[in-house]
């Protein structure tokens, strides 16, 4: 365990011991309406926000990611441009951004993590670096206070969950299937599966990801995660409908998790 | 075993690194398949069971050894011994089989039912489909829509060895965007399948493990060379995109004074151009913009189309054991016709890199032994180059 937590994990461990089931909606950086998307998703009831920083390939999402990060990226986003739209966004809850490890370690893993201090974010999720891989990252992290969200999957055997969820801070991502990003019809059994083996050996907020589709399925989700990210769901209905219509999605999964 | 260890193409680290190349950047849900892939390519590469049964299958059925071939009338052109390892003459064509009959067999070990595989060319989906309806496995070969438009006849190919084969839209729509496609499948379903990369590139272990499966060509390249000249050729040459065949022959010259040269289309230069990045589970040179976006390779080669390099390709350039400099495609397309009209073989355009470099470098090379990997045959490229000459 860290001896002190991220600003980004105090933050969300309180609001889970209050009892609040936390959302955690997806928006493609540099996608139409971006920005307007996140003001309306913290508007309506997100707890955190991840931001895609798009990427020419995108190996663990599915065709509605990819389909907003190529629009982002032939409308000229770059991670520059993304965190100067971030800096002008004044939303009241955490940000975080979810990145392929190639843009970390193009721009250098002290001067990215600097980048995204200086526009005001608190952490990052990187699918594509593993435990074993993510040391020098996470040093440079760490050493400015951000949180690396490790992602956990369906395939890790026991011993390793420990490990993972001791590296990770803010939250753990918890892996909802064995696959890519994208709507499902129903929830993988793997979701609840993988979260009650988390929550069984760490503290960290479990949040799953990946395959949880609409607010019934978060609410299945929650019945043993603490809480949910909302990814393909809510970029189709940026493209589809713009930022209002993320907002209404937002607000209709809010109202389900409260339930419980 | 003391040999392999201070050879200057032994095993990568505990990390899976050729000096700082290499390594396993893949999805957490990946991680669990690719230390069991490790450990169970290292139990079967120790275990004389195994060994003796690709063997076997190296022999009887892709036709091993494959013979060397002096280019006599080219040679006295150029001014060189010009020699080549005919790997065009393997069955389906190309080096490729030489790797996938090692991953499906391996694959079998594992209990795996079915293989995913990505491809350029073809060949390398060719060859995969072969050795899947060879060993009774379901096959699925994912290829960009480019490829798919300009090799149709290995399509074809595949489809009647009975695989399906998927055309992939996304991105740039090469190689480079069926492997994105081929992982994303096999995060779905790693649990009943195996991913038969075709290259020497991808997470560790596969640039070793494939490496290991290629070295054949030049251990067997080597003995050749003593037995018929008696002596190591002194230039060594390859086409080189991913870099198995390169890898395959340089394995085997890598510990002589032979020099080295893998060649790379001018429009693909991952060692030439490229920056070290990550991309595919690896860290080596790759052709990026300056965010780190990966940027489209061009070449008239489908098989070289490809924005990296092997990471032991990284490492050779980077210690200065190998050189790759680039052709242009006016200069593969001499390369090609030149073969065909002086020594009646049709090489495939990705060997065309590898003559083309040959003929452009030969003035420098006067008098000396050159041995070249002509790792594929040219009648998946009869079609193209009818267009292209037309």
């Amino acid at each position: 365990m860290p001896t002190t937590l991220t600003t980004l994990e105090t933050e969300l461990r309180a609001k889970r011991d209050a009892g609040r089931k936390l959302l955690v909606p997806y928006v493609t950086g540099g996608l139409v309406g971006w920005t307007d998307a996140i003001r309306a998703a913290a508007a309506h009831g997100a707890d955190c926000i991840e931001i895609g920083l798009p990427f020419s390939d995108p190996v663990m999402d599915g065709p509605i990611i990819q389909q907003a990060s190529q629009r982002a990226l032939d409308d000229g986003a770059t991670p520059v441009s993304i965190f100067e739209g971030v800096r002008t966004l004044d939303v009241g809850i955490p940000l975080v951004v979810m990145c392929y490890y190639n843009t970390v370690h193009h721009a250098g893993h002290e001067r990215f993590a600097a980048q995204l201090v200086q526009a005001g974010i608190s952490g990052a999720i990187i699918p594509d670096l593993p435990l074993e891989e993510s040391a020098l990252w996470c040093q440079a992290a760490d050493d400015v206070g951000l949180s690396t969200i490790m992602l956990a999957a369906p395939t890790a055997p026991d011993e390793r969950l420990p490990r993972v969820c001791a590296r990770a801070r803010g939250f753990v991502y918890s892996v909802g299937l064995l696959g890519v990003t994208g709507e499902r019809t129903t929830l993988a059994s793997t979701a609840t599966e993988l979260a009650r083996r988390l929550k069984q050996v760490t503290d960290v907020p479990v949040i799953v990801g990946v395959g949880v589709s609409n607010s019934a399925q978060a609410v299945e989700a929650c019945r043993v995660a603490d809480g949910v990210v909302q990814g393909a769901s809510v970029v189709r209905r940026l493209m589809e409908g713009g930022p209002d219509a993320v907002g209404e999605y937002v607000a209709e999964v809010r109202q389900a998790l409260d339930t419980l | 075993m003391s040999i392999a260890e201070k050879s200057m193409m032994s095993d990568p680290s505990e990390s899976g690194r050729f000096g700082e190349f290499g390594g396993r950047f893949v999805p957490e849900t990946l991680v669990p398949a690719c230390e069991e892939l490790e450990v169970s390519f290292r139990q079967a590469w120790a275990d004389p069971i195994f060994r003796a049964e690709l063997n076997q299958a190296l022999k009887e059925y892709a036709g091993r050894p494959s013979m060397l071939t002096e280019c006599y009338q080219l040679g006295s052109k150029l001014g060189i011994r010009l020699v080549l390892k005919r790997e065009d003459l393997n069955h389906t064509g190309s080096h490729k089989i030489n790797n996938v009959l090692g991953q499906v067999l391996l694959a079998k070990r594992m209990g795996k039912k079915r293989i995913v595989a990505e491809t350029g060319a073809g060949q390398h989906g060719v060859a995969a489909a072969t050795a899947a309806a060879l060993m009774g496995l379901e096959c699925k070969v994912y290829m960009g829509a480019v490829d798919v438009e300009r090799q149709s006849l290995n399509v074809f190919r595949m489809k009647l060895l009975g695989a399906e084969v998927e055309a992939v839209h996304s991105g740039s729509r090469t190689l480079k965007d069926a492997v994105n496609e081929a992982m994303r499948d096999w995060v779905a379903s790693v649990e009943s399948t195996h991913y038969c990369l075709g290259s020497v590139m991808g997470p560790h272990p596969y640039p070793w493990m494939v490496r290991e499966f290629h070295r054949v060509i030049g251990t067997e390249a080597r003995e050749q060379c003593l037995e018929r000249y008696g002596q190591d050729p002194d230039v060594v040459v390859a086409c080189v995109g991913g870099g198995s065949n390169a890898i395959g022959i340089f394995s085997g010259f890598v510990d002589t004074k032979a020099r080295l040269i893998g060649v790379e289309p001018a429009g693909g230069a991952a060692v030439g151009r490229g920056q070290p990045g990550v991309v595919h589970g690896m860290r080596s040179y790759l052709m990026q913009d300056e965010y780190g976006q990966v940027q489209e390779a061009h070449s008239i080669s489908a098989g070289l189309d490809y924005p990296g390099v092997g990471p032991e390709h990284s490492y050779l350039a980077s210690i200065g054991r190998a050189e790759y400099p680039t052709v242009t495609d006016p200069e593969v397309i001499a390369g090609f016709q030149l073969l065909a009209k002086t020594e009646g073989i049709i090489p495939a355009l990705e060997c065309a890199h590898a003559l083309a470099w040959i003929s452009r470098e030969a003035p420098n090379m006067q008098g000396q032994t050159v041995l070249m990997n002509l790792s594929g045959r040219g009648d998946k490229d009869v079609a193209q180059m009818m267009d292209v000459l037309s």
